[in-house]
């Protein structure tokens, strides 16, 4: 520009090599569901699906996933593929150069190699790791990544608890090239532990297992600040400096599990436990990681200048209570009554679950109870009504 | 379809900044020069201020010819699709033909040599006819004052929110009356405003059939509440039919309610705000009534009350004795000066001269004709592969716009409806409108037809619609690397919105680019 | 109404094509689209309005013979300015402003639209040449919106709630901020001295503390004064950790520094000098500058238009960056709001400043200044009469006192329109420790001729 000459590309790209895609995938996943098992979690699950004619999904499902991703990035990102069924094939056909990371038995592949594989790919400094599998492979991502690394999980497995993985394929896609075009940013999700042999039986029994961090679109960011990239701290804040702000004197506070809730204890200056509940009352924490007895034994002590429950959305469907959160049972909710929960969650959240929040306390009279319309903090000065279905 | 759309190339001057188009020495416009005898009489003033606040180098500002200042922003203006120009259907926009006899009407002494603060006697013809159209939004209404003076829509609505307050500050509630309910898929403006205004924002989110039930309401209402402020139809173009209740509701619970009019080109002569039990209103005058966008502006918010909330309004009040118009000043108890002057006046009387052309059954035919378009072209998007009407459990009819989905084609071609919104330029129409904050719908895109276009060119925008979904199951690429034929190629979007890349001036892209 | 209407502005209401837009939709009555409305809250009736005027021709007598009761500036001999002013306006920028693609875009992102944004860009880049800033962005609804918005950016910033403001800046800006501004923070008048209008420094260092987020000051003042501390006010505010922020006529800018230079944070201002037709007070529009420091960028509420670079070597292209500063993303996060507001007049702008250039900017400023004084001193000789009243220089305009004549303004006025004058903004009640006085606008448009007619008619009627 100026001087009349032609404008050069001014805009200076720091140059560096290309950022690494880690990628693995769990190839029994989802076998079972195809043909009416909920889960392959064991050898002789596994066996009996196959018996049944199954077919992975996991791995075609993989492929069209890094097809949607090489369409678009090419060779600007570099592709780290476990071995074999484990990600190098699918990275192969999808007509990627991988390198292979980490070493298996061909075919016989563990839950033990999915875990060393993705703490090898951390430790070699990969900027994301795509995952294919289930509530089971997001565990073992999570046992050996943490929050080190975001991820983003391509769905393979019967039915997602987790809030880790894309609706689909391509949208796993997009996720990838959103987060390495766009450089959108992360926020933690939820990563749920199912009891696969009651969910076999019909009855889902799930216990928050730990947060991994995944891209989000940033189309669905509403009023984070700007600058505030990683999980959207600012408007986690808000809503922490909404609800201590009303905090009553000499009230029991009923802290549950999850990052929204956890912001709370932050703001007071507390230590929390983001997986289980904990007591707060005028700003100090009474009791950690308490189970439903320890809560009902509270309320008995207690409860006389008040009692509210904070919870916030928990795993992939927009459960608020029975997910994660079963020691804030039917009983404790009875008790404690609906207008005395108190429901957070961002903007953003709520937009991810179409505004519409879920119950499961395992009592059909609680839940009718809170089933029809609640308030949700959503921000400093600001609520959300949103419908609870049953 | 009667035009080649796959033809269409838009100009491409490749035009320069003009900053760099600068020729030292050359002047565009010279300022009439000082009389001799004054420059005697008072010798160099601007020479003689002190150091601290003189000038001491002169602006780089460009020196350019005059000829080339004018082709320049011409070809500027040709790469750019205005309304006048191909079909602009953009959702929340209420595109329509902004007739050019109200060019003819403004541009001239009598309006554009106005000075704001003329004595009323020398502006019988503006005040005629600002007296005339508030009785005429009164009457499209059912509100029983209205005023021009906020600059907009989003300017509109937050008078109203000031309006709501001032209305409990003067019953002694003002502490009380802390929450202020709105949708989500009312206008941005209709939660940023109460916000604004320091109340705390409720939103209520939608239910099953694409609309806050009164459910959702029953659970936002208590004595905290101090009003609604929404649009109906939404967004969405879903009519909430439950909106009586919700009012009586709010009312009951001693609040007021603000009407939101930016998607009322559908109800015109239908129904009316004042009928629908709403105590404020605002309508934008840049839209539904037909004053043109402006690039962004110059809009015009006419902001309308019903007599309880009638002391408060702000602006100048127009009165008439019968021979003459005054303006008599502000109300006594009227909220703060919203905006300077007396508004976009230049606006009003388009929109009241458009109101003239059209009179009781040319307004309704506005309204219907609107309406008839969007539900035509939902016949012919329903039928493209990959596209969703949300809220299906809804069977009455949508509105003057309609918010539709391309979740499906996203997950079968990986293209997303932003995709297929820049592969729309290719075919010479302006892009669609996806959707505001929240993004509930996924891949959404919203279409707003107005009652300015022909059969022909509904069908042509639905072929291209069609086209470019073809494209996006056969060769997604070109779907994925548009536009191709527009005035510039792919913008790094990135760079935008990273502060060590952005610049939003000359001088600041320089530095960046030198640093 | 289903037999249909025949409008030319509404093709599909004729009968034919109305009828096979309801085939296809399926209807037999257009009734049927609103089933979704309650009949207890439909109109029965029409709506009561006039008769619709059928032809153009009729439309536009209708129309002209109520405007032809205006006068207008050009009828009559303005002196009046006070926030809008009579100023020259080149037949180009008419033209520009009247095209229709600009006229009637909207909506359409840089892709679609990428003239207007270019034409955007430039008017932030021009505007921020004058100002000496960086940021500039796309334009408010008018002076008094900027400075609002402004004043509170700089309160964010600092994590402060105070604001000081001149007892003689606008007393209209003055209301819209204590408006805008009341759930948020306080704003307190900062004295002016009697004999200059300049703002008294002991009472700003008096009252300046660390809950001070912005000092606002006006350049020049809206008595015309013009602030020649204004360096030691920055001086003094930046001392106290709260920001400077300058609200400015632009047209002033070629005579006047850039407050960017002197220490000004924030500079906001009125568009409407530059190329807009005053319209009786719809050319007003506003603008926001600032450096380029993140923090302070994430507070601005419009759209600020970057430029980047395009996929085609040497091209560049435009966008919207950082939605999510904007109301449109925050919604009921908004610490402001922004819509549709005066793009036009932002483009007229960048037309003028490059119709003007450089040295035109300078000899505008020059001779308004010239002409400004030249016509105080013609008035000061009058008997009875004092201009300036206040011992400072001033641009464009300056208060006018009419005590020692024994009469009102009012009266003046009166007698002045009489001989088709406008007399200078009445401001008595305004400023009553001003007395009987009056706000005069001397622009370029004023010649000799005309401003010694104004002496000569104002020495007759205050006698």
């Amino acid at each position: 520009m100026g001087d009349g000459a032609r404008a050069k590309t001014s805009f200076s790209r720091h140059d560096r090599s290309p950022p690494t895609l880690g990628l693995i995938v769990n190839p029994v996943a989802g076998l079972g569901g195809a043909v009416g098992l909920k889960g392959t979690d064991s050898v002789e699950m596994v066996a009996r699906a196959c018996a049944r004619g199954a077919k992975a999904q996991a791995s075609a499902r993989t492929v069209m996933t890094l097809q949607a991703v090489r369409a678009h990035l090419a060779d600007r990102i570099a592709v780290a593929a476990a071995p074999h069924e484990m990600g190098a094939e699918a990275a192969r056909a999808a007509g990627f150069n991988s390198r292979t990371t980490g070493r298996i038995r061909a075919g016989a592949s563990t839950p033990e190699d999915t875990k060393a594989i993705a703490a090898a790919m951390v430790e070699a400094g990969v900027s994301l790791i795509l995952f294919a599998g289930g509530d089971g492979t997001a565990r073992d991502i999570y046992d050996a990544v943490g929050t080190r690394v975001p991820v983003v999980g391509i769905p393979a497995g019967v039915k997602m608890h987790s809030a880790v993985y894309a609706t689909n394929p391509r949208s796993a896609a997009a996720l990838v090239i959103g987060f390495f075009e766009q450089r959108w940013p992360v926020r933690e999700v939820e990563v749920m532990d199912i009891d696969e042999a009651a969910f076999r039986c019909g009855a889902v029994s799930a216990k928050l297992y730990g947060y991994l961090e995944a891209p989000f679109a940033r189309h669905l960011i509403q009023g984070v600040k700007m600058g505030q990239a990683a999980g959207g701290g600012a408007a986690l804040d808000a809503i922490a400096a909404d609800v201590v702000e009303h905090m009553e004197p000499g009230c029991l506070y009923i802290l549950g599990p999850g990052t929204t809730v956890r912001a709370i204890s932050h703001r007071l200056g507390l230590a929390e436990t983001l997986l289980g509940v904990d007591l707060v009352k005028d700003g100090r924490l009474l009791a950690a990681d308490v189970t439903e007895a320890d809560i009902l034994d509270a309320l008995v002590a207690g409860g006389r200048e008040g009692v509210k429950i904070v919870v916030t959305p928990i795993g992939g469907q927009g459960h608020f209570l029975g997910r994660g959160n079963q020691q804030i049972s039917a009983a404790v909710v009875r008790q404690v009554g609906r207008d005395n929960i108190i429901l957070v969650a961002t903007p953003e959240k709520l937009t991810s679950l179409g505004a519409v929040l879920l119950v499961d306390t395992g009592d059909p009279v609680a839940d009718e109870i809170l089933s029809g319309y609640i308030r949700v903090v959503t921000g400093y000065a600001a609520e959300a009504i949103c419908r609870v279905a049953g | 379809m009667t035009r080649a759309v796959e033809l269409f190339h838009a100009a491409r001057w490749n035009e320069p900044l003009i900053m760099d188009m600068t020729s030292p020495g050359e002047r565009g416009v010279i300022p009439p020069a000082v009389d001799a005898a004054i420059a005697k009489a008072v010798g160099d003033v601007a020479g003689s201020l002190p150091a601290g606040v003189r000038r001491n180098s002169p602006p780089k500002l460009p020196e350019m010819s005059q000829p080339q200042v004018l082709r320049h922003y011409l070809r500027l203006s040709q790469m750019c699709m205005g309304a006048d120009v191909t079909s602009d259907m953009m959702g929340t926009c209420t595109i329509k033909y902004s007739p050019k006899v109200h060019e003819h009407l403004v541009r001239q002494p009598w309006v554009w040599d106005l000075h704001p603060l003329q004595d009323d006697d020398t502006i019988q013809g503006i005040l005629e006819i600002m007296y005339n159209f508030e009785r005429m939004m009164c009457a499209i209404s059912g509100m029983d004052a209205f005023t021009f003076e906020a600059g907009s829509g989003a300017q509109g609505i937050y008078a109203n929110a000031c309006l709501i307050r001032k209305y409990h500050e003067s019953r002694g509630e003002g502490d009380r009356r802390t929450e202020m309910l709105t949708t989500a898929f009312s206008h941005p403006a209709d939660a940023a405003a109460p916000a604004v205004a320091g109340y705390r924002v409720i939103t209520l989110m939608p239910g099953e059939r694409g609309y806050p039930e009164v459910g959702a309401v029953k659970a936002a209402i208590s004595e905290r509440t101090a009003g609604l402020m929404m649009t109906n139809p939404e967004d969405t173009g879903i009519y909430n039919r439950d909106i009586k209740e919700i009012v009586d509701l709010v009312h009951r619970a001693g609040g007021l309610c603000a009407y939101d009019q930016a998607n009322g080109n559908g109800m015109l002569g239908i129904v009316r705000a004042g009928d629908t039990g709403f105590d404020l209103c605002q309508f934008n005058l840049h839209k539904t009534f037909s004053a043109p966008h402006g690039a962004v502006g110059q809009g015009c918010a006419a902001v309308g009350v019903k007599k309880a909330v009638a002391a408060y309004l702000f602006g100048p009040v127009i009165e008439f004795d019968g021979k003459r118009y005054r303006i008599k000043g502000e109300r006594r108890e009227a909220i703060e000066r919203i905006r300077s002057f007396l508004g976009n006046i230049q606006t009003v009387v388009k929109a009241y001269a458009w109101v003239m052309s059209l009179g009781p059954e040319g307004m309704k035919a506005v309204a219907e004709t609107a309406v008839l378009n969007s539900n035509y072209m939902l016949e012919g998007i329903r039928k493209l592969r990959g596209v969703t009407i949300p809220w299906p459990k809804n069977k009455y009819r949508r509105m003057e716009q309609i918010r539709y989905s391309m979740e499906k084609l996203h997950a079968e071609t990986g293209i997303t409806a932003h995709d297929v919104m820049w592969r729309m330029i290719d075919y010479g129409v302006q892009h669609f409108m996806l959707s505001h904050h929240p993004m509930l719908v996924a891949e959404p895109f919203t279409i707003e037809p107005g009652e300015s276009y022909t059969v022909d060119e509904l069908d042509e925008y639905v072929e291209i619609l069609r086209r470019i979904i073809d494209e996006a199951y056969n060769d997604p690429d070109v779907v994925k690397t548009s536009p191709h034929r527009a005035s510039v190629t792919k913008i790094d979007e990135v760079a935008i919105d990273d502060p060590k890349c952005w610049a939003f001036t000359h001088r600041g892209f320089l530095r960046k680019s030198a640093g | 109404m289903s037999d249909g209407l025949v409008h030319p502005y509404i093709p599909n209401a004729a009968p034919a094509p109305r009828r096979r837009l309801m085939k296809e939709v399926g209807i037999r009555d257009l009734a049927a689209l609103y089933d979704s409305i309650p009949n207890d809250i439909k109109l029965k009736g029409p709506l009561k309005l006039p008769t619709r005027i059928e032809s153009e021709h009729e439309l536009r007598k209708h129309v002209e013979s109520i405007l032809a009761k205006n006068k207008s500036c050009q009828d009559l001999l303005n002196f009046r300015g006070a926030g809008c002013w009579q100023h020259f306006v080149p037949a180009v920028c008419d033209e520009i402003n009247g095209r229709g693609e600009f006229l009637t875009s909207y909506g359409g992102f840089p892709y679609s639209d990428h003239g207007k944004y270019q034409a955007l860009f430039e008017y932030q880049s021009l505007i921020g040449e004058l100002v000496g800033l960086e940021v500039v962005g796309t334009p408010t609804y008018d002076w008094g919106a900027a400075a609002d918005s402004a004043v509170l950016m700089a309160c964010r910033v600092t994590g402060r709630d105070h604001v000081l403001v001149p007892a003689t800046a606008s007393p209209e800006r003055l209301e819209q901020m204590r408006g805008f501004t009341k759930p948020v923070a306080t704003i307190e008048l900062v004295r002016c001295d009697p004999k200059t209008g300049l703002m008294d420094l002991a009472d700003l260092k008096a009252k300046v503390s660390e809950c001070t987020g912005a000092v606002y000051f006006e350049q020049p003042g809206y008595l015309g004064i013009i602030e020649t501390q204004a360096p030691e006010i920055a001086k003094i505010a930046k001392a106290a950790g709260a920001k400077t922020v300058v609200g400015v006529d632009p047209i002033s800018l070629g005579v006047l520094e850039s407050p960017g230079d002197y220490g000004a944070d924030l500079v906001v201002g009125e568009l409407q000098p530059l190329g807009v037709h005053m319209y009786g007070g719809g050319g007003v529009a506003g603008f926001i500058a600032s450096r380029d420091d993140e923090a302070m960028v994430a507070e601005h509420p419009s759209f600020l238009i970057s430029i980047s670079p395009a996929a085609d070597q040497g091209q560049f292209g435009f966008g919207v960056s950082t939605m999510e500063r904007t109301s449109y993303d925050k919604r009921h996060d908004s610490t402001d709001y922004y819509g549709t507001t005066q793009w036009l007049w932002g483009i007229t702008a960048a037309v003028y400043l490059s119709l003007i250039g450089p040295r035109g900017l300078a000899e505008l400023g020059e001779g308004i200044m010239q002409r400004s004084a030249y016509a105080a001193g013609r008035i000061n000789r009058i008997k009875g009469v004092t201009a300036p009243v206040h011992a400072s220089p001033f641009f464009k305009e300056f208060v006018v006192n009419f005590d020692r004549t024994g009469k009102t303004v009012a009266a003046v006025n009166r007698a002045l329109k009489r001989r088709g004058i406008l007399g200078g903004k009445d401001l008595s009640m305004e400023f009553p420790t001003l007395g009987q006085s009056a706000l005069y606008c001397i622009t370029e448009i004023h010649g000799k001729d005309e401003i010694d007619a104004l002496a000569a008619a104002l020495k007759e009627v205050s006698a």
